[in-house]
């Protein structure tokens, strides 16, 4: 695959800052909605965190991309086949349970991938980034997972629920470890780590709290992706309208 | 420090958190570095968390006050070193305390919310006798505890 630096550089930001945005507005759906007041403060601001990454990464991405002038533009004025959001993340909220399994696939996915970063990563604003990302997603990690544990090991009804949740999610966790052409260079580049190079650490952690929850650990194959490039579900398209509402009705607009 | 940034110092130095407004950003270590090019004065600060809803008002704070003076400013945020409680001043921690908040722990390496001692003391009635209902609390940067003696909720400034 033959791709110049800056090309490279903008398309990586872009998958990581999609996934985080949107997961991030899916998190925010539960804003005013959650099973306790406490967490109605968690979620949005786990919310506020994945926003906060995602537009960093927008930033990042403007600076070696002059066709964008702001983050808003990347976030609010794309069209659905422009995102590269993993499928896990546009899917619907579902239950607490399924939300909360599904953060912690996806902050543990993250803490390993940015701890990679941290440690070799050609682009240093990226680099420098990931000691803070790393720290924050580590804490999603680990609220998650309690909760995790916490259902996982609860009732029979809550346990029932996990179950439900771990074979919902199951389907998209393949495209969260695919290698593709992309990710082969920017591996080689010393960019970004291959995904493939995350699964056994993320494999060890995830199999420990699903066990400590009475959960069994999913089988993970390759069942359902397109997300890298811009082919998303039925989901996404209502996600978008949602979104980029008041950028579409009021152009330009800001606070 | 160098020549005429003092001014710029002097200035910011009294400025405060948006979220709370009982400490100054030089209390909290926000304000990282003043340092002059050609025209502007360049402060780096480092966000307490990156989506820090406090950040914006804070980069438009620094740039209007100093403006009063006379002094154009860019603003770069820093990730490298993260911020980390660890800098907040000793007179920062005092104050927290006397607001209610109870104050980070020194923490451990490359951990959010995890720290050396283990105990979180109660601002109102200083009991240790505390549990943790929360790991999220009113913004980004506490999580929320309660008091078993004194039966009063309060928020604990997370080590990051």
């Amino acid at each position: 695959m033959k791709i110049n630096t800056a090309d490279m550089v903008f398309e990586g930001l872009l998958r990581i800052a999609d996934d985080n945005l949107i997961l991030g507005h899916r998190t925010s759906e539960w804003c005013g909605h959650a099973p306790t007041l406490e967490e109605d403060l968690a979620l949005p601001n786990i919310a506020l965190d994945l926003i906060g990454h995602a537009q960093t990464l927008y930033c990042l991405a403007c600076e070696v991309n002059s066709r964008y002038k702001n983050e808003d533009q990347l976030a609010f004025l794309r069209l659905e086949h422009e995102y590269k959001n993993l499928l896990l993340v546009e899917q619907e909220n579902g239950d607490f349970g399924n939300t909360v399994l599904r953060l912690f696939y996806f902050s543990t996915f993250m803490k390993y991938f940015w701890e990679k970063v941290k440690i070799k990563c050609c682009f240093t604003k990226l680099k420098e980034f990931s000691e803070k990302a790393f720290l924050e997603t580590s804490y999603h990690s680990k609220y998650a997972s309690q909760w995790v544990i916490t259902l996982g090991d609860g009732t029979d009804e809550s346990n029932l629920k996990m179950s439900n949740a771990i074979a919902n999610l199951e389907p998209f966790l393949g495209e969260l470890f695919n290698n593709d052409d992309f990710t082969e260079m920017c591996s080689q580049n010393d960019f970004l780590p291959e995904p493939t190079s995350i699964f056994d650490s993320w494999k060890d952690e995830v199999k420990a709290i699903l066990q400590k929850g009475n959960l069994d650990f999913p089988d993970i194959i390759l069942k359902k992706r397109g997300g890298r490039k811009g082919e998303h579900s039925e989901a996404f398209g209502y996600l978008l309208s949602d979104l980029q509402y008041m950028q579409r009705a009021y152009p330009n607009s800001s606070w | 420090m160098e020549k005429g940034t003092e001014k710029a110092w002097d200035v910011l130095k009294d400025l405060t958190d948006p979220e709370l407004p009982f400490l100054t950003l030089d209390d909290l270590g926000v304000i990282r570095e003043i340092k002059r090019n050609d025209k502007n004065h360049v402060v780096t600060i480092a966000p307490t968390y990156i989506g820090c809803p406090a950040i914006s008002v804070i980069e438009e704070k620094i740039a209007s006050e100093l403006k009063k003076i006379g002094i154009s400013t860019i603003i770069e945020k820093s990730f490298s070193p993260p911020w980390s409680s660890d800098w907040i001043s000793e007179n920062g921690r005092k104050k927290m305390e006397k607001f209610g908040i109870s104050p980070p722990h020194p923490r451990k390496a490359d951990t959010i919310g995890e720290t050396l001692l283990k105990d979180v003391k109660c601002p109102q009635c200083a009991s240790y006798r505390t549990e943790k209902v929360s790991e999220f609390g009113s913004t980004a940067c506490k999580s929320l505890y309660r008091c078993l003696d004194c039966k009063e909720p309060f928020d604990h400034f997370k080590c990051v």
